[in-house]
């Protein structure tokens, strides 16, 4: 197991330390961890072996710049390879026929394709204001029907009803019109799951496409699929004129090397990621994250953009002005940043997108729940509003009066305190050298003790 | 039975002797297994092979290897793999080629396809580096023995199959768990036809009360096998369904309870909770229980099962595993990492659609399907 590409590389890349230019020769170690790395990450063999010596072309004979050591640079030339191999990005769906516009998505069994029509439809309704209506054409696993009108329902997309014993054609033929009779905008069409080299099946949903002229036929992958994924889109590409890709699943902790694998085969661009149980977990495609993602490199982006989406702009901004003109970092805004803190995810949701620690063990991540959190500040909600202003007022009786109110003990009190007492130093530090790129460096890198 | 022919709809009459597909399969797992049918003396065999045994005797067949319909199903299953591992080595070889590293360079290419894993196919190509340096005779032979050898040394410790004592005083507790869409629900229809044929009582217990319609696709496959299955409404506490039908199972001296669970990304600690949950609920019942944790892992998996292996293991415990949809070309070869790692018993392989393709796990007939022609 590895922690990296980055950590990987290291060893092989010292060597190359001193060295101005990349050559065949210095580069040969290191791009054989990367090709492990993308094996790792369930890259289908061949299109490693393509990849490998794309990068060998385009890093052989580079100057290295002078902010990076040889290492950083391959891992540059890997990454933006990567990124453009993954394709282009934000790329929404082609709805501009007359409706109703038909989307058929179809991929192997249990890659998520119902679940993903049903994201897909909350998703359409609600960003695109389209008016949306689904119907499957899975007449053959028990119940697939029932759980697209259950989803339907849950997300408020009209159902087309179809009955298990239907043609499948006939049920899109059906739908289609119904669809243009209620002047829908948009027609999901589910299909059953099927397995590439049934035939006959492969046949089926080939007629469905010719039946209901699709304006996307989008394949559903799963984002844990390993090196098979590159047959199997293959061979779907070839019996369905694709146009795009969903990748589900991604919110495991899968590298995802799959989207590598299918993107390169395909050559169809990767629409959107499925991330989560809920009906809104479905995003438009990153393709730069994802090479991040499958080198180990964590999801830095996605961490700052969560930041931006869900941190209350004006009190970071009013703590921000507070600490920089010299005022105390007060207990207040200590609780409030634990608040924030848990509106990301908690510990565990960040933690999982930095850089290093998908591969965390697991009795090390599920320390960091939150129960630590909510007790922090259960702590701090049992203060006296003075209190929370001059901590150093806290002494024997009240820290006895804090812990009884917060059921928690008085060493815990204690133990707050001194975390508090150590991040107002870090604040203070942060204020006389200046921004938080010191601070960081000033701390190795490393976590605050204590959190 | 289930057959995909029989799940065809009826009003499909233009296509009706489009049986294309069937034939293709049925047409390459004769090719594939040609060779084993002719040294096989009996034509059960020959019937067993096209699922059409009595379901009674799927248990004994499967132990009869190496030449039982297993090899022949897997045969089918795993024949791409092989067809392209003897290709590619026999055309290494043909030209008289020396075991030197370009040859083992090619064997670990294709084991890497295989889903494999770099850290044991390391092992294993170094394995035959060793191995066939002291052996003597043809070449291909040699490497082709070595690599059987060591495929086999990895996966024979695990192929235990599992074994349901009779005439328990309360039921037997199979608790299947696994991530999302990997064959859960459709596994338990499977082994529950399995344990009816077998002669035992079986009730289900439908404890994914998440995914939408979960109940009603377990509900069906209840109908299916003249089986009882003990359901709650979506969004109740699976715990409690599992709880409610042993406690139903136990009142109607039914053998063996079957526990479905919603589907579960091993990374949602929380999600992890709950089914630890589960097993908390059913042990107060019955210490024992459940008697058999099963995860159901997705032939199509990459490396990522493993993590997945080891995760549900830390949470709940895993006693066994399914492996499913290997009749695909998916070859499920992340198994054997997970078997040099977690050493947990390979229970059955899902190798098709209809309600018998649920087969135990052996060994030998896997990598033999694997490896020869």
């Amino acid at each position: 197991m590895f922690e990296n590409l980055t950590e990987r590389l290291g060893g092989a890349l010292n060597r190359l330390r001193g060295r101005g230019r990349l050559t065949d020769d210095n580069v040969r170690e290191s791009l054989r961890e990367v090709r492990v790395a993308l094996l790792e990450a369930d890259v289908a063999l061949p299109v490693v072996k393509v990849f490998i010596d794309r990068v060998r072309e385009r890093a052989v004979g580079q100057d290295v710049l002078k902010s990076l050591t040889p290492g950083q640079e391959l891992i540059r030339v890997v990454r933006d390879e990567l990124t453009a191999l993954m394709g282009e990005s934000g790329e929404g769906l082609a709805l501009n026929v007359q409706p109703p516009a038909v989307v058929l998505v179809a991929g192997l069994q249990g890659a998520g394709k119902t679940t993903t029509v049903a994201k897909l439809a909350r998703w359409l309704k609600e960003q695109q204001k389209k008016k949306v209506m689904v119907a499957s054409c899975d007449v053959y696993r028990p119940a697939a029907i029932d759980q697209l009108r259950t989803l339907a329902s849950q997300v408020e997309v009209s159902f087309f009803p179809s009955q298990a014993g239907g043609a499948p054609v006939k049920i899109a033929e059906a739908a289609i019109i119904a669809a243009r009779q209620g002047f829908f905008d948009v027609l999901i069409l589910d299909t059953a799951g099927r397995l590439h080299i049934d035939e006959k099946m492969m046949d089926e949903v080939r007629r469905i496409h010719a039946a209901s002229s699709p304006a996307e036929t989008l394949f559903v992958v799963d984002s844990m699929a390993g090196q098979d994924a590159v047959n199997v889109a293959k061979v779907f590409d070839e019996v369905l004129p694709l146009t795009g890709v969903i990748l589900t699943k991604a919110d495991g902790d899968a590298r995802g090397g799959a989207a590598l694998s299918v993107r390169h085969v395909t050559g169809k661009p990767i629409k959107f990621i499925g991330s989560g149980e809920k009906s809104d977990a479905i995003e438009p495609f990153h393709p730069d994250r994802m090479a991040s993602r499958i080198l180990g490199m964590g999801d830095v982006l996605s961490l700052i953009e969560e930041a931006e989406k869900k941190v209350d702009k004006d009190k970071a901004a009013k703590l921000a002005k507070k600490i920089s003109k010299g005022k105390g970092f007060d207990l207040e805004d200590f609780a409030d940043q634990l608040r924030e803190m848990r509106k990301m995810g908690g510990l565990g949701g960040m933690l999982d997108k930095l850089p290093g620690m998908a591969k965390m063990p697991q009795g090390v991540k599920s320390q960091m729940n939150d129960r630590e959190l909510i007790r922090l500040e259960a702590i701090v909600n049992s203060m006296t509003p003075k209190e929370r202003r001059f901590p150093a007022v806290i002494k024997g009786s009240r820290k006895r009066r804090i812990a009884a109110g917060s059921g928690t003990q008085v060493q815990d009190v204690n133990r707050l305190l001194k975390q508090f007492t150590q991040m107002q130093k870090m604040m203070k530090r942060m204020r006389k050298r200046g921004g938080m790129a010191n601070l960081m460096r000033g701390m190795g890198g490393g976590m605050p003790p204590g959190l | 039975m289930l057959s995909r022919r029989s799940r065809e709809p009826t009003d499909f009459s233009a296509e009706a002797n489009s049986t294309h597909g069937t034939i293709w399969r049925l047409s390459q797992v004769r090719a594939l297994t040609g060779k084993r049918l002719l040294q096989s003396d009996s034509g059960r065999k020959f019937q067993y092979m096209f699922g059409r045994q009595k379901p009674a005797d799927a248990g004994n067949d499967a132990s009869n290897k190496p030449a039982s319909g297993l090899v022949s199903r897997l045969g089918a299953a795993l024949g791409r793999t092989r067809g392209r591992l003897v290709q590619g080595l026999s055309r290494l070889l043909a030209g008289g080629a020396k075991i030197d590293d370009a040859l083992l360079d090619q064997i670990e290419e294709l084991l890497l396809s295989a889903d494999v894993g770099v850290a044991v196919t390391t092992r294993i190509v170094e394995g035959i580096r060793s191995g066939v340096k002291k052996a003597d005779g043809e070449a291909e032979d040699a490497v082709l023995r070595s690599l059987e050898k060591e495929m086999l040394a990895v996966l024979e410790p695990v192929a235990t199959p599992l074994e349901i004592p009779r005439k328990l005083s309360r039921p037997f507790v199979v608790l299947v768990v696994g991530v999302n869409g990997t064959g859960k629900t459709t596994s338990i229809g499977k082994l529950a036809y399995r344990l009816r044929s077998e002669g035992r009582s079986v009730m289900l217990a439908a404890g994914d009360t998440f995914r939408a319609a979960a109940i009603e696709q377990l509900k069906s496959w209840g109908e299916q096998n003249q089986v009882d299955v003990v359901a709650q409404h979506t969004g109740a506490d699976s715990a409690s369904v599992v709880y409610d039908a042993l406690h139903s199972a136990t009142s109607s001296r039914i053998e063996v309870v079957i526990a479905d669970t919603a589907g579960r990304l091993h990374t949602q600690i929380d999600l992890m909770e709950e089914l630890k949950k589960v097993r908390r609920v059913v042990s107060k019942l019955d210490p024992e229980a459940p008697h058999e944790v099963l995860l159901v892992l997705d032939a199509g998996t990459g490396q990522n099962a493993l993590a997945q292996a080891i995760q549900f293991h830390q949470a709940v415990g895993v006693s066994g595993l399914c492996i499913t949809k290997l009749d695909g070309t998916a070859k499920g070869g992340v198994i054997f990492a997970i078997a040099e790692s977690l050493g947990l018993p390979i229970r059955y392989i899902g190798v098709g659609e209809g309600v018998a393709d649920l087969k135990e796990f052996d060994a030998h007939a896997f990598v033999q399907a694997l490896l020869a022609g």
